[in-house]
């Protein structure tokens, strides 16, 4: 899974595509998750980190992790879609 | 380190041109406390899913309704729709306000007297009245409100096998000016068939007719329609009057206030769309007072409006199994409370808000209900914050119909919980338990056994 490289991420939340010219809002751990995908981070990094930082369990932050991989691809903002 | 607040998350489209003049997020602010009560220590004592009220809203509603009208009409009594809400408890707040009982089926009559009313003091209205519920209603000298000619001539013979007079109204319909007009309960006005039930009373020594009771409809949001329909029992009245030199004690407008509840489809919120008490009152007491009326011959006027006056001191609390996502990619997230207890979700887009505070994000949700039945849905969409298993949310103006229309249905029925205006928490109706269910079935000896 990777972040299309000409995706524009904000600091306050907002993701463009210049692609399809299409914008997204995310709340700052769905950030966190795009930003560390992007960095080539694996699932058990991204899980490790969100884990060491937030108040979830394991099994939590994996169901809503592939809750929002999916969304991502829905969105068509991951290479494998193109 | 303290590790910080976990959210679900989130990313969504942003789709521009679609404007809304409201906003999108007035759903979002959490509730966490009703009358100062933390809702997750409610839930923690009597479970989830559960029904909550208010009797300071109940008390204050029923006190502004009150206000409304006496301020503007010499002569005002209401009486307690049972069939809105007749947990005990809930009835006897308003009896304590001075509420008489408005009863429809022999079951309510039998309730509103196990409360302590007084029979003289229950209006019994309804299409429904046995030979038995009649001859109770005659000898504890209920009013009784007519609802159809079989129910008149059987009322006569009984009263006359008793040797009773019982006090009667009849039920009047009318043209008020909506659409589509209510014309099923009692006798239609504009053709003439009031009139000869009225006649049918009076020419016969065996009933004593004292008012006059019409049921307009129901969440009314025209003013208008009451003010019609007070003018025309006013005049019904004073024909009455003329003709058979009979006085009509009262008049009855029935109920039919709305709640602040949205209707679905409604453009504008209820909260902003439901007439006031006041405006219900200033258009049927204007009708009553400019119709001719002497001061001595003034009817009293009775109301028997149920929903306004208890819907919003009702919340249902409730915990979320379970988040999907639907083929559509939309979010749905599945709840431990259905249409079989929150009966109203099929006509409002209840106000539904999260019990415990969230960051500024939110997603169009589809809240769906934990029955096994594909019309289980709660809000076909409402923006929300993201939520995970075992939140809770709060349901708001639940207090009408929902505790008396409600399916035992897959689950148990909730427990339910009145907020005391001293802000203790007492428990009016217990959870059911499979006993509940069980105690009234019978197993034929031959089906006991079996084999698997």
């Amino acid at each position: 899974m990777k972040i299309k490289k000409n995706i524009a991420l904000s600091d306050t939340g907002f993701v463009f595509d210049p692609s399809t010219g299409n914008s997204f809002s995310a709340n700052p751990i769905g950030m966190e998750i795009i930003r560390q995908i992007r960095e080539g981070k694996t699932q058990e990094q991204i899980a490790e980190h969100i884990l060491k930082t937030y108040q979830t369990d394991a099994g939590t932050f994996e169901k809503d992790y592939h809750d929002f991989l999916n969304m991502l691809n829905r969105f068509r903002l991951t290479e494998n879609i193109q | 380190m303290k590790k910080l607040q976990y959210e679900r998350p989130v990313i969504q489209k942003l789709n521009t041109g679609l404007t809304n003049k409201f906003g999108t997020r007035t759903e979002s602010d959490p509730v966490t406390h009703i009358d100062d009560l933390a809702v997750e220590k409610l839930i923690a004592q009597f479970g989830s899913p559960l029904f909550v009220l208010s009797e300071q809203t109940i008390r204050s509603a029923f006190r502004d309704a009150s206000r409304a009208f006496k301020n503007r009409y010499p002569k005002v009594q209401f009486a307690w729709s049972y069939k809105t809400n007749y947990i005990s408890a809930v009835c006897n707040v308003f009896h304590q306000e001075g509420s008489w009982a408005e009863v429809v089926s022999g079951f309510e009559y039998e309730k509103a007297l196990a409360n302590g009313v007084p029979g003289n003091k229950i209006i019994f209205n309804g299409p429904d009245k046995s030979e038995n519920d009649l001859k109770q209603a005659i000898t504890n000298d209920s009013l009784i409100h007519i609802d159809h000619m079989d129910e008149l001539y059987m009322l006569k013979d009984i009263a006359a096998a008793a040797n009773k007079k019982p006090r009667v109204a009849i039920r009047v319909n009318m043209d008020t000016g909506i659409f589509p007009a209510w014309d099923r309960f009692g006798f239609n006005y504009e053709n003439g068939e009031a009139m000869e039930a009225v006649s049918k009373i009076c020419n016969d020594t065996q009933l004593s007719l004292v008012g006059l009771h019409c049921h307009i409809g129901t969440f009314m949001m025209s003013t208008s329609a009451y003010g019609i329909a007070a003018k025309k029992l006013s005049e019904f009245a004073l024909n009455i009057r003329k003709k058979f030199n009979r006085n009509i004690e009262y008049i009855d407008m029935g109920g039919g206030f709305a709640s602040k509840n949205t209707l679905k489809g409604s453009f504008l919120p209820g909260t902003d769309a439901s007439p006031t008490f006041d405006q219900y009152a200033e258009a049927i007491c204007e009708s009553l007072l400019n119709a001719g009326f002497t001061q001595e011959n003034l009817p009293l006027l009775i109301l028997e409006t149920g929903r306004a006056l208890v819907d919003e001191a009702g919340y249902l609390l409730g915990s979320v199994i379970s988040n999907k996502r639907l083929s559509d990619g939309r979010r749905a997230t599945i709840m431990d409370f259905g249409v079989n207890i929150l009966f109203t979700s099929f006509w409002y887009d209840h106000k539904i808000s999260p019990a415990q505070s969230f960051g500024s994000h939110h997603e169009d949700t589809v809240l769906y209900g934990p029955l096994c039945m594909n019309i289980d849905m709660l809000r076909e969409n409402i923006p929300f914050p993201p939520l995970k298993k075992n939140d809770k949310v709060v349901v708001h103006t639940v207090g009408a119909y929902n505790m008396t229309q409600w399916m035992q249905f897959i689950s148990m029925r909730p427990a339910v919980v009145m907020i005391g205006t001293d802000g203790k928490v007492n428990l009016i109706r217990r959870r059911e338990t499979i006993q509940s269910i069980q105690h009234e079935e019978e197993m034929p000896l031959y089906l006991k056994n079996f084999k698997l």
